[in-house]
């Protein structure tokens, strides 16, 4: 009897020393044949059950069985620890060098002028404005006199016109677009307007024959000065930075009363004064105002109602100032070495 | 515009600031300031020195050795190099450690030079005796300066005083930016009455002494107005037994300031009238003027006339003339003529105050080529009112400065008189409009500083006639805002009705667009509207080709920007040529932008203008490349349809075997190609290049963001491939044609996975191979369906002479 219970014992610690030792899985194939198979050695003992004594028989099974389960118990702990192993032996080899170059998609740039737009539309449209285009060929009509410039008007010369026919004209401002849209006569309005515009400017470092402007327009009820001010105010902190102050010149546009310019502090200098803003802490940016009543009555709106207020920004204007580029002609250019800097 | 600050005193004497407290202050308050010269910035420690000896320099054939008593100390010696310095002269001496502005050549230095003790030749010199033009000016602003040589003050000047304060250099010369609207603001007058409403002063203005003798003009001259719409108004006054010789210094000083060159007496006071009010004057040598007779009319067309610059000018039947009972003598409002312009030998003149039609003079102006001080004062349309103030201040000149004898009375042409305008007065309506709550008497105040004055019976604002600027409320508003400030101004937001932001739907569109190109390596190219006639010929467009019938600008910057252009791909090439030229590699750019397409020429209605968005590459990238970013980009649009590809309408510019018009549901939206060599040559793109554009108009309709889920198959695919010998000229489109009509409701797909031409494969022939799914929505599908399916695929396509391969 004690014999049998020490080549149990002798049999479980061989099986278990062989795992122990094993440094592959096929260790456990083997240790089943060899132990737990039909040949095995454990098998043999209870095999051999037939020469001990019926009283001693359930001791002796349950010496196998206990073996038995250590055994598999080992095997299963062998096959984690071997698994792990040799997860560990294959992510080791395909270690890689991490600090060899990114494999990047070729894609494209957007232009800066772009950029600059979709940044102000995004401000305006959070402001619940409607962003509508008008004709770039426009009629004299609409680009001068609904804008109270009426013919002879001294601005019509200022600004450098591309005529086409006497009464068909390159748009010379986003402007007109106000007036088309007033003239449908729904009410109230909030919308911009950005597109192109021609002056008959010659090329070069700060000029272009053709631009791009973004027109603001709000009418309703009592739309105040105070409310453009404000209004402007968000759109430059939006633009420039929280810490960005604005500063109300008055000015004239034919098509507002009272009219202003708008300096922003130097998102530069923060207003000390630098060579960017040539040393005055402030840059220009756009110009703004009241719509003139006149407007609005050419227009079939009654001032005596409705009040209102425009702007307008060059669209360049911004995305040199906010990019930093110091030529304008670059962005007709459309060089791939600049265009990739966006 | 410009003036100096002393002359703004003249009339605001209270007025105590610095130039830049000057400057941002009348910026502030709207007349705004673009820039200031402080005449003093760079001097420093300059005083009257007086010359007590005067040596030669032994060792030099110019120098002179000085000692100079400044006032306190001993005598200074001095080395000067001017030839005119001499003993007793009072002059102007830097002390050692002052500062001067400039050479004696009139080379200004930023930030001054310092004068140091040194020794010159050997001699010790102990500062500087200066020129006017060490001192930052010219002899221009002081005509008694030598030429060439220090300047030499009176011999009464108190010696150690400080010189630039003698020379009136504590000043500074600033320059405006007058806005259109305010007129009266182009004379030194109308400027400062904005200075003393700006700084709370007292305005004075200036008191004109009633001249005259007791002869009356009338009987000297007499004027006769033909073209009262073209000039309102004409006054004249005759002075007599004129003395011409220089104005006062002061004077002279003061037109150098404005930039205005003085010539004599007479003419100054014209010029600084002029400038004073706003009013351009003109003065005629009174015996020249035939039958002493003033006729004011249109010229003759063609007629031809000699200004008194000596310039022959054409004129025309638009032209305001002056005449006089024999001849023109002048332009009215531009320039007066050479046969009676004041010369030395001037007796008795004639001074001429007018009003002319502003609109008239600025086109007249340009039509004859010349503009002029007085054309560019005229062209804003003046106070008539102004005349009469500036006739009589030009005599009251010429008494003050004992240059003539001034004859009585005045001759005055003016039948449709300016009378002040009334605005009522609503103070709720202005802070209505400003959003801010200024009390009714705040506003009062303001409205008197500037003579907006009020009349309480009729509750009205009276806006005297230069200010042609206040005509309503508004007007007043912007008074009330400019002069309390705009910062006073709260700032609110808009407090009106929600309303919807958005982008219209193109716009959506294009955003889109941007995106899938750039997704696939294109970058955003701005290209110009206009360019030139030339474009055709480099893009190889046909003589007759619809797209010459472009619009042409009547007033262009030069050939190169003189059409409105009728197909993006110039500006596309033009864009890839300067990539090209600039070595950069792979190439890949895409533009949206309008072409412009008359509807009828010359225009009488607005062109339909079509957005165009053109694709443009040379370097890696074929004709498939392109053709991948379209249907790409159609695939995001919504666009679910196979779109189809047409060479039957061929394009000179393209590559006659690579290029196709895009078609959408039966409409074209587009073409596609390689460009053609010669183009590319025409451009300078050395490398194969590829173009696509996309009609925009023509895609938008097809457009949409919506998207519906249709499932995802439970069934089964089986996938079939058949392999097969094409003769060469039929197309993929064409077998695809037939493989989507017969395949039947469970094709599912098809792909070509193989092309091939050459040996093995029979001249005239291609081996292509496609791949083909079928499944069924509801159930796994019958080998026989897939087979009968097969089979009508395969006899369609044997019935076009495709042989199947094994």
């Amino acid at each position: 009897m004690i014999d049998i219970q020490e080549k149990v014992k002798e049999i479980q610690e061989k099986a278990i020393a062989e795992m122990n030792e094993a440094s592959g899985l096929d260790v456990l194939n083997d240790v089943r044949v060899a132990f737990l198979g039909k040949k095995g050695s454990l098998t043999a003992v209870l095999k051999s059950m037939k020469d001990v004594a019926p009283e001693d028989r359930p001791k002796v099974g349950k010496w196998v069985n206990d073996a038995r389960f250590a055994i598999e118990e080992k095997m299963e702990e062998t096959r984690k620890r071997l698994d792990a192993l040799k997860m560990q032996k294959e992510l080791a080899e395909e270690e890689i060098d991490v600090t060899l170059p990114a494999k990047m998609k070729f894609i494209g740039h957007r232009h800066p002028n772009t950029i600059a737009l979709e940044e102000v539309e995004r401000i305006f449209i959070g402001m619940g404005y409607e962003v509508i285009e008008g004709p770039e060929i426009e009629y004299d009509d609409y680009n001068f006199t609904k804008l109270n410039i009426p013919a002879n008007h001294p601005a019509k010369d200022e600004q450098d016109t591309f005529y086409i026919t006497k009464d068909i004209l390159l748009r010379t401002q986003t402007s007109p677009v106000q007036a088309r849209v007033m003239e449908k006569g729904k009410l109230p309005i909030r919308m911009i307007s950005p597109g192109r515009v021609f002056r008959s400017d010659e090329v070069d470092a700060t000029h272009s024959p053709s631009f791009h402007q973004i027109e603001g327009l709000v009418i309703d009820k009592n739309v105040t000065m105070a409310d453009l001010k404000g209004t402007l105010d968000v759109f430059a902190k939006e633009l420039f930075g929280p810490e960005t102050k604005t500063k109300f010149r008055p000015h004239h546009f034919p098509f507002t009363e009272p009219s202003a310019e708008v300096d922003v502090s130097c998102f530069k200098c923060g207003g000390k004064g630098c060579r960017f803003c040539k040393g005055s802490g402030w840059i220009e940016i756009l110009g703004c105002g009241m719509v003139h009543p006149h407007v609005l009555e050419m227009c079939g709106i009654d001032p005596e109602v409705y009040t209102g207020f425009a702007f307008g920004v060059g669209l360049e204007r911004i995305a040199l100032l906010k990019y930093e580029i110091d030529d304008m002609r670059l962005l007709y250019e459309n060089d791939d070495r600049f265009l990739s800097q966006f | 515009m410009n003036t100096s600050l002393s002359w703004i005193k003249k009339y605001v004497p209270d007025l105590d600031v610095t130039a830049r407290e000057y400057a941002d202050a009348m910026t502030m308050s709207g007349t705004k300031v673009e820039n200031f010269e402080e005449l003093d910035r760079d001097l420093k420690d300059i005083v009257v020195g007086e010359v007590l000896t005067c040596e030669p320099h032994p060792n030099s054939d110019h120098l002179h050795i000085c000692t100079v008593n400044v006032g306190k100390g001993e005598p200074l010696q001095i080395v000067c190099g001017a030839p005119n310095v001499a003993a007793g002269q009072k002059v102007p001496v830097v002390l050692e450690g002052g500062r001067v502005a400039g050479g004696r050549d009139g080379d200004k230095t930023v930030g001054g030079i310092e004068i140091k003790a040194g020794k010159l030749r050997g001699v010790e010199s102990h500062g500087m005796i200066c020129s006017i033009e060490e001192l930052g000016s010219s002899h221009e602003m002081y005509p008694e300066a030598p030429e060439y040589g220090i300047y030499v003050f009176p011999e009464d000047t108190e010696v150690g005083a400080d010189a630039i304060e003698l020379l009136g250099l504590h000043d500074a010369i600033i320059e405006y930016e007058i806005t259109s609207n305010r007129v009266d603001c182009y004379s030194v007058i109308g400027i400062a009455r904005e200075a003393a409403a700006t700084f709370g002063k007292e305005f004075h203005e200036p008191l004109i002494k009633k001249t005259g003798n007791d002869e009356k003009a009338s009987d000297y001259v007499s004027v006769e107005v033909v073209d009262k719409d073209l000039c309102p108004r004409f006054t004249a006054r005759v002075v007599k037994n004129v003395k011409l010789g220089p104005s006062p210094k002061w004077m002279q000083r003061a037109l150098a300031s404005n930039g205005i060159r003085p010539i004599n007496n007479v003419v100054d006071i014209t010029n600084y009238v002029m400038e004073e009010y706003g009013q351009p004057m003109h003065s005629y040598d009174y015996d020249l003027i035939a039958g002493h007779k003033i006729i004011v009319k249109r010229a003759e067309d063609g007629q031809e006339f000699t200004t008194l610059d000596g310039q022959v000018r054409k004129l025309d039947h638009d032209v305001i003339m002056i005449n006089d009972a024999e001849k023109p003598v002048g332009i009215g409002g531009i320039m007066g003529g050479e046969n009676s312009m004041i010369t030395d030998s001037v007796k008795t003149v004639l001074f001429e105050a007018a009003n002319f039609n502003g609109t008239n003079i600025r086109l007249s102006s340009k039509r004859i080529g010349l503009q002029t001080d007085a054309s560019q004062k005229f062209d804003k349309g003046l106070d008539p009112n102004t005349a009469e103030l500036a006739v009589n201040r030009a005599c009251e000149l010429m008494e003050e400065f004992g240059a003539g004898e001034v004859v009585g009375g005045i001759v005055d042409v003016y039948d449709e008189k300016w009378e002040p305008r009334e605005v009522p007065f609503e103070p709720a309506k202005i802070n209505a409009l400003l959003g801010s709550s200024f009390s009714g008497d705040m506003m009062l105040d303001i409205f008197k500083k500037v003579d907006l004055q009020y009349d309480e019976k009729k509750n009205v604002i009276i806006v005297p006639t230069w200010r042609q600027d206040v005509l309503r409320t508004c007007d007043l508003a912007e008074e009330v805002a400019r002069f309390f400030g705009y910062d006073k101004i709260p700032t609110s937001l808009p407090s009106g009705a929600a309303t919807a932001g958005k982008l219209q739907f193109d716009m959506r569109v294009l955003a889109l667009a941007r995106d899938v190109a750039e997704d696939c390596g294109f970058s955003q190219a701005y290209c110009y509207s206009f360019e030139s006639r030339k474009a055709f010929d480099k893009l190889m467009i046909a003589e007759d080709d619809a797209l010459r019938n472009a619009i042409e600008i009547a007033n262009p910057l030069g050939e190169d920007f003189s059409i409105m252009r009728t197909t993006p791909l110039n500006g596309m090439l033009t864009s890839l040529a300067t990539n090209y030229n600039r070595r950069n590699k792979n190439v890949r750019l895409y533009e949206h932008g309008n072409i412009y397409i008359a509807k009828s020429l010359p225009l009488t209605e607005l062109p339909d203008e079509r957005m165009q968005f053109t694709f443009g590459m040379y370097g890696e990238g074929d004709f498939f490349d392109m053709k991948g970013v379209v249907e790409l980009l159609m695939r995001k649009l919504g666009m679910a349809k196979k779109p189809e590809y047409s060479k039957t309408e061929l394009k000179n510019y393209m590559h006659p075997g690579r290029q196709a018009q895009i078609f959408y549901d039966g409409v074209r939206i587009g073409e596609i190609g390689e460009v053609h060599p010669l183009v590319r040559r025409n451009y300078g793109i050395g490398d194969r290049a590829y173009i696509a554009v996309l009609d925009m108009p023509a895609v938008i309709p097809f457009a949409t963001f919506d998207r519906k889920y249709t499932g995802i198959a439970k069934y089964p695919a089986v996938t079939r491939d058949i392999s097969m010998i094409v003769p060469h000229e039929v197309t993929a489109a064409e077998i695809e044609k037939i493989i989507a009509q017969r395949g039947g409701k469970i094709l599912e797909s098809y792909s070509l996975f193989d092309i091939y031409e050459g040996a093995p494969i029979m001249k005239g022939f291609k081996s292509m191979a496609y791949s083909l799914v079928f499944r069924h929505p509801d159930k796994t599908m019958e080998e026989a369906e897939i087979t009968s399916a097969m089979n009508k695929i395969l006899n369609g396509l044997e019935r076009m002479n495709i042989t199947l391969r094994a």
